[in-house]
This record gives structure tokens, C-alpha cells and sequence, in this order.
């Protein structure tokens, strides 16, 4: 160490220069430096400087930074109001502050600065403190931003960006400029479509492709397609208006007249799951960063987006536990969506449910209804009415308490109706999609306590006082496989047994009790898929049943058809009722792609695509038409179908019209082909003869396919012929 | 159409070719010795014992005398069809792969795989008529393409090589002078191993499968591509029918994905296709693995279907065959 101190500056520059050994040791001697005694590797080159040299690692050091580091000073915040202190007390302090906030995360080297007036030495009461990430900065401002120090010191914690931003806040307030009005597209154009068609999006490998189904052509149409759309899936908003595209540094929404512009983007780092409210008026967008301590459970950062404007209306951050359902805990991870929104169309309130409590927004302010949430001890689910403001909860029994489902009206807060359950394990609820029935699936125990059997509570939710009634199952056995109210509709359909073919059960509630309408026995079925249209329901084996189908038809209580797609994994209805979709994803290697059905189960055309993620049919808004008048149309179908079935008739002639056309042309072009290699083939003759030595025989090359005379029983019949005895 | 089934194999088949007549059937498998039967009703005629290792790709002459097969075991040999016995071995120093004999068969294309240093190469032989005159020189020897080349066969009047391998590029080549003369091009050709191609009756044109899960037809002088034909899994073999406007192409899931799934999901079918119209007709099923190699009976009226199952599937067409309406 003491002989490198000895080289200056100018020596090393020397001995850069040099740079083999040979010219090292040259140098060395010159200086009278004895090699041995220098240990060439504690020579610090002045940071930055390398001598014209460029270094291999340098490279892969400014690689493994990520780039946000060097962008701006995210990672930095200022603490302002702390103690002004001379220098005696200077290491005190920031001793004092370095453990505060290295606590929540990790301070870089030379990271806190805490600067002094020149004059009088002493500090002036703020400092700097860089962090490693943007994330841990943002967590210590949230953190620590009024933390008492003591009663005359409350820390003020900035982002050293937001700082900057105050600091170009003008004195004065000027009028914000009002943009001319530029009308936009009709983002509904879809809807105006002549064939009446829907429209899909689907999602396979890289590529993301929207399309028209055109069952008349049998095959989709492409509306748009494009590569690397969306980095992980894709969304339609609920009125189909958007198709949200979700990318690491936010969520996007597109739409237009004929194609899919950009219209929103919407910034949220790493986001991961995102939600429309059901009016589509509001997104809310939801991402979890891992914790840098594995102790600390993950960061959950919520954002709700004005869909429109693209402005944050309320941000939630917190730890994962706050936001995983019920409170309960011990599942790392969020459970989404962390919102629920109620209400229906019109967006005004959501909810979310944390420990004892059900907090409750409203969009107008986005703050907790009453400034308070609702206290419900215990509570471990609840879930809206999807038409009304009404909340229904779920509070297990617990101790003497008996369990009990509640209904709550909202902004009111008032208990419309309370059901108490003694001795039952789990409930799950279930809502009409009208709002009209509530049905609460419980598990009962037995007498032992050791099993459970399931029953139903069913309440009616337009009628006066909400009545209920029970529901048990004929078999006290049978597990509950699936339930399903049909839409719009009055009926439920239920799978249920204890044995691999399990039984599925149709109920209706129109009657004064509810009654049960049939039970197919036997049946290969694990999930229930109601037309949004109610009346027909698919019956679907998926998983271990490899995709089973059964288009049943439950106006007639009768099957339509029986099909089977294999391996499918997801079943979605177009939102008229009219076709259905079975698509097999990529957690299958093979078949993967999609099936179109009609409603009653013909099989309208495939579309294979390796890597298939998603299969989503665009929505549709609620219909405009009035009750009356759809019951009009539905009264008189015939009327009016029959302008579509002219339709249907006339595309069906074009279609077989173009397959004839393009199988002349084909067959033609074949023709052609064949003709020349028949002249080809007739010019070599000879040489090929004189190949084989002269062996004449090219008589098995003869072109033409040999007529094939094949005789082909039509039909046999056998007829009786009266034999007459007295004819004899 | 009942198949039969011809039990003969220990090991995956891997070719099989009819000879000229069509009343012979010479199977290629991975166990060593390549077996003759009667094309007929499937009963087992010969063996030829001599290879040390999977057999890949055998060829028969015009007059059904002689057999040529192409080795693992680093050989190719020239077979007595009639009694069995080895007429002479082509050494190479790495697996012998395909194998073909010319117009004439006064010369045979054989292909070498890719070994330790040595990359891939066609070599071309010339068959001497009399076998104590054979030797093992080499007339041609082409290198040039990456990967295993899995098929080569001649072109028309023997003035040219026509080749496919790992590589997925469809080559033409000199077959006086080696020189490369078409290659089919990246956007119209495979995009994954060629895994088998055949010469239609008179040569004019070609079928190739394709690990790519298509089948295409090309012209055999211009490297034309005249028709795809598409599949839902990879394909391992194919065959053009000498009869009817039909091709039939095999294949399935890739025998290592097999135990993972459902039998149904592997689709072990022989499909055939109309030529022109390339649309599906119907399938042949029951292999239960993967199908590796298909032929026609020169006369259409029959095809066999070689699996992974290590069954040979001899099928005779119903008459209802040759009354399909498109």
C-alpha cells in the first residue's frame, strides 16, 4: 500500500498507457518502484476514469441497473421539520434518522444528506434520503410523513419529485384553458351492425385478434388484429364499449367506429388485475410488489381510474393481508376484486370487506359513506344485489351467536331482513341476476357434527318483508356441485350427488313455494351455463369429464343435443343467446382453439390456434327496447323472421355458389398441372426407356386413374305379392 | 375395411415401401432387421438380418431383386430380396438415414446423419449389376445443409436430388454436379422439421410432412408449391394415393407428450385428403401411438400405416372408398 501511494496521478496514467506488463516493469524501474512490493490490484483509479480502456464488466454492471434508477429521482425524499442542531449534535441526529428510516428500506451509499447553513454550522432542519427503489421511497413517505419526533418536531416527508412539481406551482391562479369540443367517434358503432352480428376478442400466442362470428359464412370475420397487444390478457368493459389491454407500466383502454385506437391510458406500474365497475364508468386497476423483506407481506397499490377522463379518483395502498378477503389472512396474495361494486349500472357505491367491518364508497366523493364503515363483527362475506343498492353479508356462527345472512339497504344502512342459521358451517350467496331471488347455500351439520349436508335458503327480494323458505335435497348425501339462477329468469338449476355421475336439478321459484321441475339422473356434468337469454343451459363436463356438452332445452325439459368438445376448458355464451363458444386454453398442450356452437348445439365451425389464452364475446348494453314490446316481438317471431330467414337462404345459395366456383377453379388449375407433366412426361420417354436399358414397359405410368367400375346396391325391397289359391 | 394387423416388429416402425408389382411389403423398423411381407393378407414372407442397429429407410428395385437399407448402425446395405443374404455394405462413419434407388437403378441416393464432427451429407452410389463388381466409392457427395437431412429422393430422368430435413428448407440439387438448385423459400415452406417425403407414381410431383403439422405438395422440377394441406398435429408421414386424387398423412402427438394425455387426445390417424380440393375426406384410426410411416399399394386399392405402436396396419380399401363424392 505505502509503494502505491507512491505513484501518483501521472504514473498510472503512465502505466494505462503502458498497459502490457512488459511496459509496466519499464516504467516501474524508471520510477524506482519495486513491482514486488505493489499489489496492483489495491490501485483505485479515480471513479469514472478508464483511461481509454473499456472495461468487459462495466457493461454488465450498467445492464443489471435497472433503468428506472437513473430516471429522474424517484427513489429520493426530503424530510423537512426536523431538528435544527449544531454540529456537536450533527452524528446524534443523523444516527437518530438513518434508523428511523432504514427501517423501511435500504438506504444507498452516501444516500442521506442532511445539509448545514455554511455560516453557522448548524443544520437547517430538512434532509435528503435516497433509497434503492421508487417503491421503498413512496413507503417511507407514507409512513413517516407525521411521525413525531417530539411534540415540536412532526416530519413532513416528500417525494423529491412532487417537490420539484409544488415548486412550479404558479403564485398566481390563472383559468384553466377550456379545450374546444371535438366530437369523438361513435364507440358504439359495433351495435349498428346489419347482420345483427356479435363480436369477440380472442387471445393466442403473441397475437390478439377481434372478430366478427358470421355464422351464415360459417367462420369469423377479422375485425382487427394486432401482435403484442396486451402483455399478459385482455377485457371488455361491461357495456362493451372498451377492450382493456393491461401492459406493465399501466392498463389501456381502445375502441372506436371501425377499428381499435388508444383512447385512455391509464398509468399504474407492474399492474396486475383490473376491474371495471359495472357502468363502465370507473377502472380500477390493482398491482403487488414483493416485499424486499421476506417477513413483510406484499405491497398492494389500488387505483380507481375516471374511465373517461383517465384521472385517478382514489388510490388505496396497503399490505396484502388488509386487502384478502374476509380479513382472514395467511393466503399471501390479493383476492380479486378487492372492490365490489354495487348499485347496478349506475356505478354509485362499491364496498370492500375488511377485518369486522364492510367498508362502504360512494363515487360521488369516493369517501366511506357516513364517513365510517359498517361494523360487522366476524363478518367473512358479503356480496351486492346486482340491480339494487341492497348489501347482503354472511357472519358465521360464533360461540352462542347464531350465524346469520343479513341484508343491508344502502346509503341507508338500514337491516331490510336477517336470517339466523344454527349450526351450519359454510353459506355462499347467490343473486338472480334481476336482483329478485337471493339464494344462500348453507352447510348444515348433522347431528354429529362431523359431516355436513347442504341445504338452500331462498329469499324473494321484490316481495313485501323479503320472505324465505327452506330447501333441502331429497339425498342428505349429495355434495353441491354447482348452482345457477337462470338469468332474468325465475329458475335454478343445481348439480348435485356423491358418486362420479352426478344428478342435475331444475327448481322454480314462480310459484307460491318453490318447486322442483325435474332431475336428469346420471348425469357426465360439473359446471352449469345458463344462455343469457335463460331457457336453454348447457350441461358441461369439463376437466375430468373432457368436455362433455348437453344442450338442454328447460321450457320443454328436454335434451337438444348431446356433443363433446374435447379437452375444453371454458364455455362462453355470446350475450344474445344465440351461438356459444368452447375453447380449450393453453393449460392443455394440444387441441388448443375454439368451437362454435349454435344455442342448440350444432357445430358451427372451428378455429385452431396453438397457445389459446382467452376467448372473451364483446357485451352488449341492456337492451332499449321496453317489456311490452319485446313480448310484441316474441308474440309475432314469425313475422318478423321471416325477412331473416330470406337472409339466411339467400347468403346460404352465395355460399355454396363461391365453394362451387373455387372447386372448379381449383379442379382447373389442377388440370393444368397434370397436362404439363403429361407432355413433360411423354418428351422423357426415351431417355427414361434408355435409363432402364431399353425396358419399354412404361405402361404402368400411364396418367390417368383407371375407371373403377364399382356396382353399388341402392336398395333392396321386399314386397309381398298376394298369391292367390284360386287363381289355380 | 378390417385392417391387419402384422405383429412383427419389437420396436417403432419407420418405413415402408411396396415394390414395383405391389404384392410385397418391406417394413423398416427400430429393432434391426427389416422384414418382407406378403401385401396381400399380411403374413410374413422374410427378414434380413445383418444390420446392427434401428433401420431408417429401405428402397426395392424395379424387378424386386434387390433392397437397399439405411442404418443407425453407420451402414447401408444391398439385400437379395429372394433369399435374404447380404450383397454388399456401404460403411460411412456416422447413421445412415435415406435411401433411394434411381431410374434404372444403376445408382442409390443414401443420406448420413450428422455425428460427432461430421455434418450431414447425400451421397450418391452406383449399383453395379453384377454384385461382385459392387463397390463402395462414392460418385457424389454433397454437404451443405444443417440438421439431419430425413429424406432424399431422386427427380425426374435421375438429373437431380430432391432433399428435406431438420432444417425445414426443401432442396433440389445437381445430382451430376452437386450444385444447389432450388431451395424453397421461407414464407410458402415448412417451418419445422420435414419429416418424410414421397414421389407421386410418375414423379412429377412430390408430398412433404412436416413437424410444422402441414403437408405440401410441390412440383418436382420447379419446386412449385401446388397445395398445403393442414393438420391439428405433427406429421410424421405421408403418402400419395396412385389411384384417386387422394393423399393420406400421419402422424400424432410426439410419442414423449403421449403418457401425459388422454389416448383420444393424440389423434393416431391416418387422414386423408382430396389432392385438389384439400379438404379433409376421413381418418383411419388405431394405432395407439403416433403413426411414423404410410404407403400405398401401387394398384390404390390398399395402403398399410407403420406406428410407434410397432404394428404394421394393412387396410383394403371398401368399395365405398372408391365412391367417395366431393
Amino acid at each position: 500500500m505505502a509503494a502505491a501511494s507512491v505513484m501518483d496521478v501521472a504514473s498510472i496514467d503512465l502505466v494505462a498507457r503502458a498497459m502490457d506488463m512488459a511496459s509496466i516493469e519499464l516504467v516501474a524501474s524508471n520510477l524506482g518502484i519495486d513491482l514486488s512490493t505493489v499489489n496492483l490490484d489495491s490501485i483505485v483509479l479515480p471513479p469514472g476514469e478508464d483511461f481509454g480502456i473499456p472495461s468487459d464488466d462495466e457493461e454488465i454492471l450498467q445492464r443489471e441497473e435497472p433503468p428506472e434508477f437513473e430516471a429522474g429521482f424517484g427513489n429520493v425524499i426530503i424530510v423537512d421539520n426536523l431538528p435544527v442542531v449544531p454540529q456537536e449534535k450533527f452524528d446524534k441526529l443523523e444516527g437518530v434518522i438513518r434508523k428511523i428510516y432504514s427501517q423501511i428500506g435500504t438506504i444507498r451509499e452516501g444516500g442521506l444528506w442532511m445539509p448545514k447553513d455554511p455560516q453557522t454550522e448548524k443544520t437547517l432542519g430538512y434532509c435528503f434520503i435516497e433509497y434503492n427503489t421508487p417503491q421503498e421511497a413512496e413507503l417511507a413517505k407514507e409512513k413517516t410523513h407525521g411521525y413525531k419526533l417530539d411534540r415540536a418536531h412532526v416530519f413532513t416527508v416528500n417525494l423529491f419529485d412532487d417537490f420539484d412539481r409544488f415548486m412550479r406551482v404558479p403564485d398566481e391562479w390563472t383559468p384553466a384553458e377550456i379545450k374546444p369540443y371535438t366530437p369523438g367517434e361513435n364507440l358504439q358503432q359495433w351495435l349498428t351492425d346489419e347482420k345483427a352480428r356479435d363480436q369477440f376478442v380472442i387471445c393466442a400466442a403473441s397475437e390478439t385478434e377481434v372478430m366478427w362470428n358470421d355464422p351464415r359464412q360459417l367462420k369469423p370475420e377479422l375485425v382487427y388484429r394486432r401482435t403484442f397487444w396486451t402483455e399478459s390478457f385482455v377485457q371488455w368493459s361491461p357495456l362493451g364499449t372498451y377492450l382493456a389491454t393491461v401492459h406493465r407500466q399501466g392498463a389501456a383502454v381502445w375502441g372506436g367506429a371501425n377499428t381499435f385506437n388508444r383512447l385512455m391510458r391509464y398509468a399504474h406500474p407492474q399492474v396486475k388485475f383490473i376491474d371495471f365497475s359495472p357502468g363502465e364508468k370507473f377502472l380500477v386497476t390493482c398491482s403487488d410488489h414483493e416485499p424486499n423483506n421476506p417477513r413483510d407481506s406484499h405491497r398492494v397499490v389500488l387505483n380507481i381510474f375516471d374511465v373517461r377522463t383517465g384521472k385517478v379518483m382514489r388510490d388505496f395502498k396497503g399490505n396484502a393481508d388488509e386487502f384478502s378477503a374476509g380479513g382472514a389472512g395467511g393466503v399471501a396474495g390479493v383476492s380479486w376484486p378487492v372492490f365490489r361494486w354495487g348499485g347496478g349500472k349506475e356505478d354509485k357505491y362499491f364496498a370492500r370487506i375488511g377485518k369486522n367491518v364492510i367498508s362502504v364508497y360512494e363515487t360521488e366523493t369516493f369517501t366511506l359513506i357516513d364517513k365510517k364503515s359498517l361494523k360487522v363483527d366476524n363478518v367473512v362475506d358479503f356480496s351486492w344485489s346486482p340491480t339494487d343498492p341492497i348489501l347482503a353479508y354472511f357472519v358465521p356462527e360464533i360461540g352462542n351467536q347464531p350465524a346469520k345472512v343479513s341484508l343491508v339497504q344502502i346509503p341507508g344502512k338500514e337491516e331490510l331482513r336477517q336470517k339466523n342459521f344454527y349450526n351450519i358451517g359454510d353459506c355462499k350467496m347467490y343473486w338472480q341476476s334481476n336482483g329478485e331471488y337471493l339464494a344462500a347455500k348453507v352447510d348444515r351439520y348433522t347431528k354429529t357434527k362431523k359431516s355436513t349436508y347442504p341445504g338452500f335458503e331462498l329469499f324473494r327480494i321484490k316481495e313485501r318483508d323479503i320472505p324465505s323458505e327452506a330447501l333441502e335435497l331429497e339425498n342428505k348425501n349429495d355434495k353441491i356441485l354447482a348452482f345457477a339462477w337462470e338469468p332474468k329468469g325465475h329458475r335454478f338449476a343445481v348439480i348435485h350427488g356423491d358418486n362420479p355421475r352426478p344428478d342435475v336439478s331444475f327448481y322454480s321459484m314462480k310459484t307460491g313455494r318453490v318447486s322442483k321441475l325435474t332431475t336428469l339422473k346420471g348425469k357426465q356434468a360439473n359446471a352449469l351455463f345458463w344462455s343469457p337469454a335463460g331457457r336453454f343451459i348447457i350441461l358441461a363436463g369439463l376437466k375430468g369429464f373432457n368436455g362433455q356438452l348437453e344442450f338442454y332445452n328447460v321450457d320443454e325439459l328436454e335434451t337438444m343435443s348431446t356433443n363433446e368438445h374435447f379437452m375444453a376448458t371454458d364455455i362462453e355464451w355470446d350475450p344474445t343467446g344465440r351461438y356459444v363458444a368452447t375453447s380449450v386454453t393453453s393449460v392443455h398442450e394440444m387441441e388448443n382453439g375454439f368451437n362454435m356452437w349454435s344455442f342448440h348445439g350444432k357445430l358451427l365451425y372451428r378455429l385452431p390456434r396453438d397457445h389459446f389464452i382467452q376467448f372473451l364475446w364483446r357485451p352488449r348494453p341492456p337492451s332499449l327496447l321496453t317489456v311490452e314490446k319485446e313480448e310484441e316481438i316474441a308474440k309475432n317471431l314469425k313475422k318478423y323472421s321471416k325477412k331473416y330467414e330470406a337472409e339466411d337462404q339467400d347468403a346460404s345459395l352465395l355460399l355454396s355458389e363461391q365453394d362451387r366456383e373455387k372447386r372448379k377453379q381449383l379442379l382447373e388449375e389442377w388440370e393444368g398441372w397434370v397436362k404439363k407433366w403429361k407432355r413433360m412426361h411423354e418428351e422423357e420417354k426415351a431417355i427414361r426407356q434408355m435409363l432402364r436399358d431399353g425396358e419399354a414397359s412404361d405402361e404402368e405410368e400411364v396418367y390417368e386413374a383407371k375407371e373403377v367400375e364399382v356396382e353399388e346396391v341402392v336398395e333392396v325391397t321386399e314386397e309381398v305379392l298376394p298369391y292367390e289359391f284360386d287363381q289355380e | 375395411m378390417r385392417p391387419i394387423l402384422m405383429k412383427g416388429h419389437e420396436r417403432p416402425l419407420t418405413f415402408l415401401k411396396y415394390n414395383r408389382d405391389g404384392d410385397l411389403l418391406f417394413s423398416c423398423a427400430k429393432d434391426h432387421t427389416p422384414t418382407v411381407w406378403f401385401a396381400d393378407n399380411g403374413e410374413r414372407l422374410g427378414t434380413y438380418k445383418g444390420h446392427n442397429g434401428a433401420v431408417w429407410c429401405c428402397d426395392v428395385s424395379r424387378d424386386s431383386m434387390r433392397l437397399i437399407t439405411g442404418s443407425a448402425d453407420q451402414t447401408a446395405k444391398l439385400w437379395n430380396v429372394q433369399t435374404g443374404a447380404q450383397i454388399f455394405t456401404f460403411n460411412f462413419d456416422s447413421p445412415a438415414r435415406a435411401v433411394d434407388f434411381s431410374v434404372g437403378d444403376k445408382l442409390a441416393v443414401i443420406t448420413t446423419d450428422p455425428f460427432m464432427e461430421l455434418t450431414s451429407a447425400i451421397h450418391v452410389k452406383r449399383i453395379a449389376r453384377d454384385p461382385d463388381e459392387q463397390t463402395g466409392e462414392s460418385v457424389l457427395t454433397i454437404k451443405g445443409p444443417q440438421g439431419r437431412i430425413n429424406r432424399a429422393v431422386w427427380g425426374p430422368l435421375n438429373k437431380t436430388i430432391i432433399s428435406g430435413g431438420e432444417d425445414a428448407v426443401v432442396r433440389i440439387w445437381d445430382s451430376e454436379t452437386g450444385k444447389l438448385l432450388k431451395e424453397s423459400d421461407k414464407e410458402t415452406g415448412h417451418s419445422k422439421t420435414i419429416s418424410s417425403l414421397t414421389k407421386s407414381a410418375d414423379g412429377s410431383h412430390f408430398l412433404t410432412g412436416s413437424l410444422d403439422k402441414s403437408a405440401k405438395l410441390w412440383d418436382s422440377r420447379t419446386l412449385t408449391l401446388i397445395k398445403t394441406y393442414v393438420t391439428e398435429r405433427p406429421v410424421n408421414a405421408c403418402a400419395i394415393s396412385p389411384l384417386l386424387d387422394h393423399v393420406v398423412i400421419g402422424g400424432g402427438q410426439d410419442a414423449s407428450h403421449v403418457t401425459t394425455t388422454d389416448r383420444r387426445a393424440g389423434k393416431f390417424e391416418a387422414k386423408f385428403f382430396h389432392k385438389i380440393l384439400q379438404e379433409e375426406i376421413g381418418g383411419v384410426k388405431g394405432h395407439f401411438g403416433p403413426i411414423n410411416a404410410l404407403a400405398f399399394n401401387p394398384d390404390g386399392r390398399s395402403f398399410s400405416s407403420g406406428g410407434e405402436d410397432g404394428y404394421v396396419r394393412l387396410h383394403h380399401f371398401d368399395s365405398d372408398y372408391f365412391n367417395i363424392k366431393m
